[in-house]
């Protein structure tokens, strides 16, 4: 319980990626928090990624994180200008009433 | 050691509290504030055990840019005032239960593959990019950025900016009305259409827009 190894990282993890799971299904709010919880799965991605690299000495783990970092950093622009030109558009980023391609 | 355990406690309860608070607040507003603060407490577990530079690049990157720019849309659309109907009975709200067991389910699968896995022994021995010691770890992994992984590095470059320009066209829009400086007609424009001669005859005066 006292001496934290890898185990405990990879559950805090799997705490927070599913915390990022349950915020995309259960959202009734607007697509920004979706957004959000996006970032959370990746950050939980990026600490076992880290984790790993530090538990067994590898530097390629540390790696991938900073491109990971990178391609999340360009995911969240891209996303964010997408719900700036829909809500200029309909009005609205509520997710019940994006509905325009009748999913 | 206990000092360690008591920081990584501490440090990995705020980030599980602020990332369930990231998705049941009702104020959008502080649903970032929270995302912020999930990414300064895992930054600092990063630096804890020893990734110093991504905990820092993490707290430039997420809190400094990310979470910024979060905020700067949240209060630029005005959605901080909506109502949230978060759990509320509504027409549409058949997939919560499915969702919140499909998370279940994700869950416990993660655990048991926490609790039941081992390395394979040639694992630790096959290792490529051992971490020296002697360096710090900003060092380490520049030394291979910039060497073994520089295609890698180009490329995510080449993402940036593609995300960048994107965002710039998509945002980007011509108002109509609005009078804009244009410099390809200022320089190409010629002495006969600004400058008109006319022969003034006495006591008669100038007409200008006939």
């Amino acid at each position: 319980m006292l001496s934290i190894g890898l185990g405990h990282y990879l559950t805090l993890a799997a705490i927070i990626f599913t915390i990022g799971v349950v915020g995309i299904f259960l959202n009734r709010k607007n697509i920004i928090v979706i957004l959000m919880s996006i970032e959370l799965i990746l950050l939980a991605v990026n600490i076992n990624l880290v984790s790993f690299s530090i538990f067994i000495n590898d530097l390629s783990g540390q790696i991938f994180t900073l491109f990971i970092l990178t391609v999340a950093a360009a995911e969240a622009a891209i996303g964010l200008a997408i719900i700036v030109i829909y809500y200029r558009n309909s009005g609205t980023i509520r997710v019940e009433e994006i509905d325009k391609l009748k999913g | 050691m206990i000092a360690h355990a008591i920081v990584f406690y501490i440090f990995s309860f705020i980030a599980i509290i602020s990332a369930i608070m990231v998705t049941v607040s009702r104020n959008t507003v502080h649903s970032v504030f929270f995302l912020i603060l999930d990414f300064i407490s895992i930054s600092c577990l990063f630096i804890m055990i020893g990734a110093e530079f991504l905990g820092m690049i993490m707290l430039i990157v997420y809190v400094g840019a990310v979470a910024v720019l979060f905020l700067f849309v949240v209060m630029m659309l005005n959605v901080a005032q909506q109502k949230n109907e978060w759990f509320n009975a509504s027409e549409s709200s058949s997939h919560i239960p499915v969702g919140l067991l499909v998370s279940l389910v994700i869950f416990f699968e993660l655990i048991i593959v926490i609790g039941g896995w081992k390395y394979k022994p040639e694992v630790l021995d096959s290792i490529s990019l051992n971490v020296d010691t002697n360096i710090t770890n900003t060092q380490s992994l520049g030394n291979v950025i910039y060497t073994d992984y520089i295609h890698l590095f180009q490329l995510s470059g080449m993402i940036l900016l593609v995300a960048m320009i994107g965002a710039i066209v998509l945002t980007f829009r011509q108002r109509s009305g609005v009078k804009r400086q244009s410099y390809i007609r200022q320089i190409s424009r010629e002495r006969n259409e600004g400058v008109e001669l006319v022969d003034v005859e006495t006591n008669k005066g100038v007409k200008i827009d006939a």
